[in-house]
């Protein structure tokens, strides 16, 4: 398919791959933020082809993954009203919440059902006037402007039946967050496509500016990937530190101007906990008080609270790169994408997942 | 409301974020919402680049350049 099979062609790869090795004479640690990136490195096995020289860690960019636990408790426990439809993208059914999952809810008896678009859930609860319509919006800059439309809607429809529970995170405080953590490794960043394709690239600019750490805006074929890391190895043996952008048949630089103007209309930048990592100030979007009546926390008057991740996972330290998947005693063994004891194990775009899938030999070594 | 192609399958997209989208135009497409169109000329500009990578390094012979 076109701008699909270019991008995967085995040839080029190779070539990359090849002035990659000629390129890097020290070691250097990367990361890509985006889990999507994650999982096209892992299938394609890109971190195989590189010389020892270039080490990937992988970033905390799977919405799913951060999600706080307490969202999840509180969607289960709205699910399980008899008067509540509660509507998730797929992904998250099965991510662990502290006693239960939606899947599990589900067979219970709630009312959860799965869309591929924020469109949907307008939908159900149009078609359903005597239920309350609860939707689940997750998600980094890419999915906030759709997630908006929907709350946009739903007040232009003035549909009383319609609600959010809001989990939305942001990329660059939380790069921020990495690189003034004492314990950072990384020296340059993959920045995510898509989050730029909505944002653009000024705000990865300012990053660049204020820690001199060399970025590339990267796109999700294998050979988008290893061209953005042998822009980013040119940069750093030559001691330089530039935003580049590898991605430019989707990302320009003030990004979609129409995406971005819904998303301020409908929401506005708050704190925010992380599921793994905890809170970092300014990370998050919550509706604006114009939009307190699609509130579910509100609507509903759900209590703030705090539980505790199970102690055997340490999808924290994975999802900062400080650890790899394989690094995890249960990895493989009590932790599986059936039976997952973290969200990195679940998602199509957590780390742990992306292992398990391709990198499964890993376990015996 | 558009109607766009996914390898075969073809499905409602909204066109909220690319107004400017016309038949025939690649997008990228994310839960239901297009948020970018492809800009062709870009995507070829780099591709005839990494080609000549390519055709560069001879050391992979002429099976892997099929």
């Amino acid at each position: 398919m076109k701008f699909l099979s270019e991008y995967r062609d085995e040839r080029i790869a190779r070539a990359l791959a090849a002035e990659i090795g000629q390129c890097a004479k020290h070691p250097w640690v990367l990361m890509e933020i985006c889990g999507g990136q994650t999982h096209t490195i892992m299938r394609y096995g890109l971190d195989e082809l590189l010389p020892r020289e270039v080490e990937l860690v992988h970033g905390p960019g799977c919405p799913v993954c951060v999600t706080p636990l307490e969202t999840i408790d509180t969607a289960i426990e709205l699910a399980s009203r008899p008067e509540v439809i509660l509507v998730s993208y797929g992904d998250m059914l099965r991510v662990p919440g502290s006693r239960s999952d939606l899947l599990r809810a589900k067979a219970e008896g709630a009312q959860v059902r799965v869309v591929y678009s924020p469109v949907e859930a307008v939908k159900i609860a149009r078609e359903n006037p005597r239920q309350q319509v609860v939707f689940l919006a997750i998600g980094f800059e890419t999915t906030a402007p759709a997630n908006a439309m929907a709350a946009w809607q739903a007040k232009r429809e003035r549909l009383t039946n319609f609600s959010l529970l809001v989990s939305h995170v942001l990329v660059p405080p939380a790069i921020r967050g990495l690189l003034t953590s004492p314990n950072n490794r990384v020296q340059a960043f993959i920045a995510p496509g898509h989050v730029c394709t909505i944002m653009g690239c000024g705000e990865y600019e300012a990053l660049v500016r204020d820690f001199r750490v060399p970025m590339v805006v990267g796109g999700f074929e294998p050979v988008d990937l290893l061209q953005a890391i042998l822009m980013l190895v040119k940069q750093l043996e030559a001691g330089e530190a530039r935003l580049e952008n590898q991605y430019v048949r989707s990302v320009s630089y003030q990004g979609n101007l129409a995406a971005q103007a819904i998303m301020k209309e409908v929401f506005e930048v708050a704190d925010q906990k992380w599921r793994g990592i905890g809170p970092i100030p300014q990370s998050g979007l919550r509706l604006r008080e114009e939009y307190a009546a699609y509130d579910a926390a509100r609507v509903f008057g759900m209590a703030e609270f705090s539980v505790e991740e199970p102690a055997e996972c340490i999808s924290a330290q994975v999802l900062l790169g400080l650890k790899k998947p394989t690094d995890c005693p249960a990895f493989g063994m009590r932790c599986t994408p059936d039976n997952p004891l973290g969200a990195p194990m679940v998602s199509s775009e957590g780390a742990c997942a992306a292992y398990y899938r391709y990198r499964r030999r890993a376990v015996a070594s | 409301m558009g109607r766009v192609q996914f390898g075969g399958i073809v499905r409602p997209v909204a066109l909220d974020f690319v107004p400017e989208a016309a038949v025939g135009d690649y997008v990228i497409v994310h839960v239901g919402f297009a948020i970018s169109r492809v800009d062709a000329e870009e995507a070829e500009r780099t591709y005839k680049l990494l080609e000549e990578m390519g055709g560069l390094e001879e050391e992979f012979g002429p099976e892997a350049a099929s």
